[in-house]
């Protein structure tokens, strides 16, 4: 119950940072890492799912041998810079 | 109340974000061929996976993905309590991303299919950049439907609700580091045991035991949640590293971590290595050993219910060739990864061992192999 809570309140928060991000998104906001700075994390080997088929695998592997599931890549995104 | 509020606020979310307009890119138009082995406690698995991604119009990309398992079982469970067995897995997914400025819409289903077992998934995301594209944020909703049936009996079948929340946040904080906050809420409900599972149990003489049949509650909740970071180093590598807790109402608690380098060579060969270690406890029900027939009324034996530390350690190397194109091709990778997977368990015993009281067995450790071999090629 308790460690139940405290996954509510994580998924509170992001919920409103992103409530608070898509707010601010939409003015004027000036990056400071420019678009012509990001040259690195365009580089493949900053790609978080390089091969997605191969890190889908591993996902069911891991899920298959492991009590644990979720939160495992399936989620989050890129840089936006590919 | 709470968590219809919660969705209420994700719903108003999604329809805000869906409106609000920047830049982003549809993934590449790629195909991946991969070959897939795990072989561990008597158990291979090997067989397929092809996925084809294609491009349709400015704002569409399309996805389709075969994903096959050959299995061929003798595991500690099969040997103890049941008879060896041949089995196939076939899952199809067909998936479809619509891109509207900065805002990515994506929905997908997936259909699996084996002999005793049929499940289906329908999933819906939206990906929205921010910030000049500093921040990625991403918001996932899926629902599955399962039906378990067993090989034994044709007119079992039981039905498995599913349905999975995900946030995800990735910000650029450096032009060398790029970080990731996800997290992941998960109900189950319906028959969440497996059929052909037994708990053990003491006789009454105190020296023997004895098996029945595995009782699970009908719902499970979980939450986990990862953050994770990617680094480029000053020559052209770089290093990634995560750390993920879970928790669940089944009383499971883990979590893990995990580091890993990238290290291109020349200009065609990229060298990979990484290391995981994750740890659990065990599920309230679980027990190896119960001390008499139907001792409480949810009954588990299942190791990965059980606690336990695993160990897992990558080497990969990937071939970049064909760059200045080739017929519709505009470049061609070849991977491979081999993964080193170690479970001691703390609670699950090896019941191979016979000559021995009940509960006095040495403990049950996994040794497994993993195995990819993928070609990919870009057009």
């Amino acid at each position: 119950m308790k460690t139940g809570n405290i996954f509510y309140r994580l998924a509170r928060t992001m919920l409103g940072l992103v409530c608070v991000s898509a707010l601010v998104g939409c003015s004027n906001f000036e990056p400071w890492v420019k678009p012509y700075e990001r040259d690195r994390l365009a580089d493949p080997i900053m790609f978080l799912d390089h091969d997605p088929v191969s890190t889908s695998y591993m996902h069911h592997v891991l899920e298959s041998r492991e009590g644990s599931r979720g939160a495992m890549g399936a989620v989050g995104g890129g840089c936006g810079c590919n | 109340m709470r968590t219809r509020i919660f969705l209420t606020l994700l719903l108003a979310v999604i329809t805000f974000e869906a409106i609000t307009v920047n830049a982003a890119v549809l993934p590449e138009d790629r195909t991946d061929v991969l070959y897939h082995r795990y072989e561990g406690d008597n158990i291979t698995i090997e067989g397929p996976s092809v996925l084809v991604r294609k491009q349709v119009g400015k704002s569409f990309s399309v996805t389709g993905n075969w994903y096959a398992d050959l299995i061929t079982s003798a595991s500690i469970d099969v040997v103890t309590t049941a008879s060896p067995y041949e089995e196939e897995r076939n899952q199809y997914s067909l998936g479809v991303d619509y891109l509207r400025g900065s805002t990515m819409m994506s929905v997908g289903l997936t259909k699996s299919t084996e002999s005793d077992f049929d499940a289906e998934t329908w999933s819906l995301a939206i990906t929205q950049n921010l910030f000049g594209d500093l921040t990625t944020v991403t918001l996932a909703y899926s629902l599955g439907d399962d039906v378990v049936g067993m090989s034994t009996d044709e007119t079992f079948a039981r039905d498995v609700a599913r349905q999975v929340y995900g946030i995800g946040i990735s910000q650029i904080l450096t032009r060398n580091l790029i970080v990731n906050l996800n997290f992941e809420g998960i109900t189950d409900e319906g028959y969440l045991n497996n059929p052909y599972r037994s708990v053990r149990y003491l006789n009454e003489d105190g020296a023997s035991y004895s098996y029945q049949g595995e009782v699970y509650p009908n719902t499970r909740t979980s939450g986990a949640a990862a953050l994770s970071a990617r680094y480029y180093l000053p020559y052209r590598a770089a290093v990634h590293g995560e750390y993920r807790y879970f928790s669940d109402t089944w009383g499971i608690q883990a979590d893990s971590w995990q580091v890993g380098y990238v290290h291109p060579w020349r200009d065609n060969l990229t060298f990979n290595v990484g290391y995981r270690h994750y740890q659990q406890t065990k599920a309230t029900f679980y027990q190896d050993l119960f001390p008499r027939v139907d001792f409480q009324n949810f009954l588990a034996r299942d190791k990965e219910l059980a606690t336990f530390t695993s160990r897992l350690i990558r080497t990969g190397v990937a071939w970049d060739f064909g760059e200045e194109g080739f017929g519709i091709f505009s470049k061609a990778r070849l991977s491979f990864f081999w993964d080193k997977m170690l479970i001691d368990y703390e609670d699950f015993r090896d019941l191979r061992v016979t000559d021995v009281a009940p509960g006095e067995e040495p403990m049950f450790q996994l040794d497994a192999d993993v195995i990819q071999v993928l070609f990919s090629v870009w057009y």
